[in-house]
C-alpha cells in the first residue's frame, strides 16, 4: 500500500496546522487520493512546538498518526530536536535555514532555505510563510501535482488574499526545486 | 448530480450531522477538545431559525436543551471529560423523566482536568454509570469523521426513537482528525420524528404505557399540558412512591434498551471467519487495530477485529459467541482497563482477555497491538 | 363573590404538602389571581421549579408544569424560553434552590434579561430536609446545622438580582397577601426577567428553633418589618433600621430582552446566508 506520511512542525501560531490541512485537502479533494490530517498542540494559541501530521494513501487509511515518517518540516529549532526522531532513514527533511541549526544525525535529504525570510522579503508578507513551505514540501514529496496543491490553497484562503497566497506557494515551490536541485 | 464533498474535523463533522437530523437547539459550555461543535452550531443554527445559547456551566447547558427539548425542540450539547461528570446529575434526569437529547462527549485524559489535548477513551463508563440510579444506557464510538456525522444522526434518531438521552463519544484523535466527508443528500439517511401524542390534550399523559413502552411526548406550547418531574412518577407525570408502580416505572425505562438491544447495537466485523486471535477495538484505537490485524494475517497469523460502534449497550451476545471459538481477545484501549472488563464478563473465561492500556495522551499504535497479537498462543 | 382558585388548579392533587402556617399556599394563590388577571392560556404558560418545599408548587397548578432537578430551575426555563419565546414562563422556588445550588444559574437568567418571571419564596431556611441554614438565614438564627448560631451572612436577594441585571425586582411578604398577585401581575407584564421576592415563612424548621412561639407572631414579624418603598422615602436611617422594603424595587425598561436580542441574530445570520 503506498502509505505516505508527513510532518508539519514548528512554534504554535506559525501555522503549519493550515499548511496540513491544505495539502490533506489538495490529496483528498482534488488528487482523488485518501488523506486524514491530525494535530497535536498543548495549551498555547502562540509559541510552544506544535505539529500537524498528514497520512496520504491511495486506499483507505487506518492508523491516523505518522508511524516512520516520508518528509518533515521543521520550522523551528526546538520542533527539529523533538519531531525528527521518526523520520525515516532517507526522509526528506524540509528546514528553515535562519532558524534550524542542528540537524538531526541520520541519512535524510535535507533541503534548507530561509523560509520565513522569503516570505517576507520574495512575497511581502512573513504571514504567509507557512504557504511558502506548503509549496516547498508539495514539490519536494511530489505526492499531490502542483495543480491540484494550488487550488486546494486558494479554496482555503480568504478572497483578498487569493494573489498573496498564489505567490507564495509558486515561490516556495520553486525555491524548494532549486535548493535541492 | 456529484454529492457535497469537503475536508473536516470530526467535531465539525458531528455539527453537521445534528443539523441534518433536524437540530435546532443547541445548548453548551466551551471545553477543550469538542468546542468546535459549539463554533459551528453557533453559525448555523440562526441561519435556519435555531437556537444556540452559550450557557453559565455545563449543568446549566444540560438544562437548556432539556427545557427546549420539553418545548419540542431537538437538541444537542457538546463536551468533554470535566463538563461529562458535571452534566451527569441532569443526564439522570432525561432518563427518568424520558427527555430525548443528544450528549456529545469527547473523551479526554482524565481524571479531573487530566490531559485537555490528549486523547482518551476513559469515559466510556462514565456513559452508562455516571449518573446515580438504574437508568438505560446508549452511547456510541464513531471511528472516523465520516462516521462521526452518520452517529451523530443515528444517535438523535435512538434518542427520538426511544425517549432516552443518547451519548456520541468519539475520542479526542477522532474528533480532531480531518477526513474528506461525503455529504448524505437530504433523505438518504433516515431520520426518526419524535412520537407525537394521538389523543386530545385532555385525556393525554406523558407516560402513558398503552402505547407501549415508550409512550408519545407531546411538546409544551403545542396545546398539551402536562407535569414533568425528577421523582419517580406514575403515568400521568406526578410523583408517586407507591412501591408497585416505582418498580413497574424504573424496569420498563431500562427495558426500553435492552429489549431492544438488537435494533441499537451496531458492530464491524473483520477478517472473523476463520479468527484465531481477536482483537476487539473502538473509536480511533479500532484504526490501530485494523492496521494491526492485516500486518498479522500478511504473517500468517489468523487475526481478525471486532469493531464496537456501540459502546452501550455492550454487545455482549457477540462477544460471547466469539469468545468461543478464539485463543484469546486482545483489548486495545486508551485507558486502564473499562473495555476489557467487559470482554471478561461476556467471554467467562472462555477465552484470555489481553489489553493494552495507555493512559500518557499518546495513541496506540499498530506495533504495540501486533506484539499483543503475537502473545496470544 | 369569592374568587374561584379551583379553575387553576389540577384536580385531585390536593392536600398539598405544606405544612399548617406555612406561606407558600398564599403565595400560590398571589400567584393563581396574577395568572387570572393577565388571562394567561394555561398551555401556553409554562410553571418551572427547582427542590424544595416552593418547588412542588407546580404540581398544583394546572398547566404546563416542569418540576426540575435542585438549583436548575433558571436554567431549563431558559431552555424552554428560547425554544418557544411565545410561552409565558414562570419560575417559583425557595431561596436555598435560588441563591445557593441554583445561584450561578439565578444570576445569568438575571444578566440576560431573558423575559421570565422568577418568583422566591424565601423563608431563610431549606425546610424540606429538615431546617439546616440557607444562603438567607441571617447571621446568628439557629438551624439545624447551626446549633451554636449562623455564622454566616446572608444574601439580600433583591439586591442580587439588581446587581446581577435583572429589569425589574420587587418584594413582598405572606403576610401582605393581598399584595402578591399585583406584584407578580406588574413583573409578568414586565418585557425582561423579573424577580419578586416574597418573604415566607417557615414554623416548623425555622420558627421553631427561633424562638418564635407561634405561626402568628412570625406573620407579625413580617408585618412589622416591612416598609413600602414609598413610605421609606420619608423615614430616616434610624427608622429603617431593621425594616426591609417592599413593593417595586427596581424597573429597568431600556434594556434589551433576551429573546428579542436572539431574533436579531437570526435576523442578521439569515441576512448573511
Amino acid at each position: 500500500m503506498s502509505r505516505y506520511e508527513l510532518r508539519f512542525s514548528g512554534a504554535g501560531g506559525q501555522g503549519l496546522i493550515t499548511a496540513g490541512i491544505i495539502m490533506a485537502k489538495a490529496a483528498s479533494i482534488y488528487e482523488g487520493k485518501q488523506a486524514v490530517q491530525s494535530q497535536s498542540y498543548g495549551p498555547e494559541a502562540r509559541g510552544g512546538a506544535s505539529k500537524s501530521e498528514v497520512i496520504i494513501s491511495d486506499g483507505p487509511i487506518d492508523y491516523p498518526k505518522a508511524t516512520t515518517v516520508d518528509a518533515l518540516l521543521a520550522m523551528t529549532q526546538e520542533a527539529c530536536d523533538k519531531y525528527t526522531h521518526d523520520l525515516k532513514d532517507g526522509g526528506i527533511l524540509l528546514v528553515d535555514s535562519d532558524l534550524v541549526k542542528n540537524l538531526p544525525k541520520g541519512n535524510f535529504k535535507v533541503v534548507s532555505f530561509p523560509i520565513i525570510n522569503t516570505a517576507k522579503t520574495d512575497v511581502g508578507r512573513e504571514i504567509v510563510a507557512n504557504i511558502v513551505a506548503l509549496g516547498a514540501m508539495v514539490a519536494l514529496t511530489g505526492q499531490v501535482s502542483r495543480e491540484n496543491a494550488e487550488k486546494a490553497v486558494l479554496s482555503s484562503v480568504p478572497e483578498a488574499f487569493i494573489e498573496l497566497n498564489r505567490k507564495a506557494f509558486s515561490i516556495g515551490y520553486d525555491r524548494a526545486l532549486a535548493a535541492s536541485a | 448530480m456529484s454529492k457535497k464533498v469537503a475536508f473536516l474535523q470530526g467535531n465539525e463533522a458531528a455539527a453537521h450531522g445534528a443539523l441534518y437530523a433536524g437540530c435546532n437547539f443547541f445548548g453548551g459550555y466551551p471545553i477543550t477538545p469538542s468546542t468546535e461543535v459549539a463554533e459551528v452550531m453557533s453559525i448555523e443554527l440562526p441561519k435556519i431559525g435555531g437556537k444556540f445559547i452559550q450557557m453559565e456551566d455545563e449543568i446549566g447547558a444540560m438544562a437548556a436543551i432539556l427545557g427546549a427539548s420539553l418545548a419540542g425542540s431537538k437538541v444537542l450539547t457538546s463536551t468533554s471529560g470535566p463538563g461529562l461528570s458535571l452534566k451527569q446529575e441532569l443526564i439522570g434526569y432525561g432518563c427518568i423523566a424520558e427527555i430525548p437529547c443528544v450528549v456529545y462527549n469527547v473523551m479526554r485524559g482524565g481524571p479531573s482536568t487530566g490531559m485537555p489535548t490528549g486523547p482518551s477513551q476513559s469515559d466510556v463508563m462514565c456513559a452508562k454509570w455516571g449518573t446515580h440510579g438504574d437508568h438505560p444506557a446508549i452511547c456510541l464510538t464513531p471511528a472516523s469523521v465520516q462516521e462521526t456525522y452518520e452517529e451523530v444522526i443515528r444517535a438523535f434518531n435512538l434518542s427520538e426513537k426511544y425517549r432516552t438521552p443518547v451519548m456520541v463519544m468519539p475520542d479526542e484523535i477522532v474528533a480532531h482528525m480531518r477526513e474528506r466527508i461525503v455529504f448524505p443528500e437530504q433523505g438518504e439517511i433516515e431520520v426518526v420524528p419524535r412520537k407525537s401524542p394521538t389523543v386530545p390534550p385532555e385525556q393525554y399523559k406523558p407516560y402513558d404505557t398503552s402505547f407501549g413502552d415508550v409512550p408519545p411526548l407531546a411538546a409544551f406550547g403545542s396545546g398539551y399540558k402536562f407535569h414533568v418531574t425528577g421523582l419517580n412518577k406514575m403515568q400521568d407525570g406526578f410523583p408517586t412512591t407507591k412501591a408497585e408502580i416505582v418498580q413497574a416505572e424504573e424496569e420498563r425505562q431500562v427495558r426500553k434498551v435492552d429489549a431492544n438491544i438488537d435494533d441499537i447495537v451496531t458492530f464491524e466485523e473483520y477478517l472473523l471467519d476463520d479468527v484465531e486471535v481477536l482483537v476487539v477495538a473502538y473509536g480511533s484505537t479500532s484504526r490501530s487495530a485494523r492496521y494491526a490485524v492485516n500486518i498479522a494475517r500478511e504473517q500468517g497469523i489468523k487475526a481478525g477485529m471486532f469493531r464496537i460502534k456501540t459502546f452501550w449497550p455492550f454487545p455482549d451476545k457477540q462477544i460471547k459467541a466469539l469468545a468461543g471459538r478464539v485463543k484469546g481477545i486482545v483489548i486495545p484501549e486508551m485507558n486502564l482497563g473499562m473495555c476489557s472488563l467487559e470482554l471478561e464478563r461476556c467471554a467467562q473465561g472462555k477465552a484470555p482477555v489481553l489489553g493494552i492500556f495507555r493512559v500518557d495522551g499518546e495513541p496506540i499504535n499498530p506495533d504495540q497491538i501486533l506484539d499483543k497479537i503475537k502473545e496470544v498462543k | 363573590m369569592a374568587f374561584e382558585y379551583e379553575k387553576y388548579l389540577r384536580p385531585g392533587k390536593l392536600p398539598h404538602i405544606w405544612c399548617p402556617g406555612c406561606g407558600h399556599g398564599i403565595v400560590m394563590k398571589g400567584l393563581i389571581r396574577a395568572m387570572d388577571t393577565l388571562k394567561l392560556k394555561k398551555e401556553e404558560t409554562a410553571l418551572v421549579s427547582g427542590i424544595g418545599c416552593a418547588s412542588r408548587l407546580p404540581g398544583y397548578i394546572d398547566c404546563c408544569t416542569l418540576h426540575t432537578a435542585h438549583g436548575r430551575a433558571a436554567a431549563f426555563a431558559t431552555g424552554v424560553k428560547l425554544a418557544k419565546p411565545e410561552m409565558n414562563v414562570i419560575l417559583v422556588g425557595g431561596d436555598g434552590d435560588g441563591t445557593a445550588i441554583g445561584g450561578n444559574h439565578f444570576i445569568h437568567a438575571c444578566r440576560r434579561n431573558i423575559n421570565m418571571t422568577y418568583i422566591i419564596m424565601n423563608n431563610y431556611i431549606y425546610g424540606m430536609t429538615g431546617g439546616q441554614f440557607s444562603p438567607c438565614t441571617p447571621t446568628g438564627h439557629k438551624a439545624s446545622t447551626t446549633p451554636y448560631g449562623n455564622p454566616d451572612p446572608g444574601f439580600d436577594i433583591a439586591k442580587l438580582a439588581i446587581g446581577a441585571g435583572a429589569t425589574f425586582v420587587a418584594r413582598g411578604t405572606a403576610f401582605h397577601a393581598n399584595q402578591i398577585d399585583k406584584l407578580i401581575v406588574e413583573a409578568i407584564q414586565h418585557k425582561g426577567f423579573s424577580v419578586v421576592e416574597i418573604l415566607d415563612d417557615c414554623p416548623t424548621t425555622y420558627g421553631r428553633r427561633n424562638k418564635y412561639k407561634s405561626v402568628i407572631e412570625m406573620m407579625n414579624r413580617l408585618k412589622e418589618v416591612a416598609v413600602p418603598v414609598k413610605a421609606a422615602e420619608k423615614m430616616t436611617a434610624e427608622q429603617l433600621q431593621g425594616k426591609v422594603l417592599t413593593g417595586v424595587l427596581y424597573k429597568d425598561e431600556t434594556k434589551p430582552e433576551y429573546t428579542a436580542e436572539y431574533a436579531k441574530v437570526i435576523e442578521r445570520a439569515t441576512a448573511a446566508k
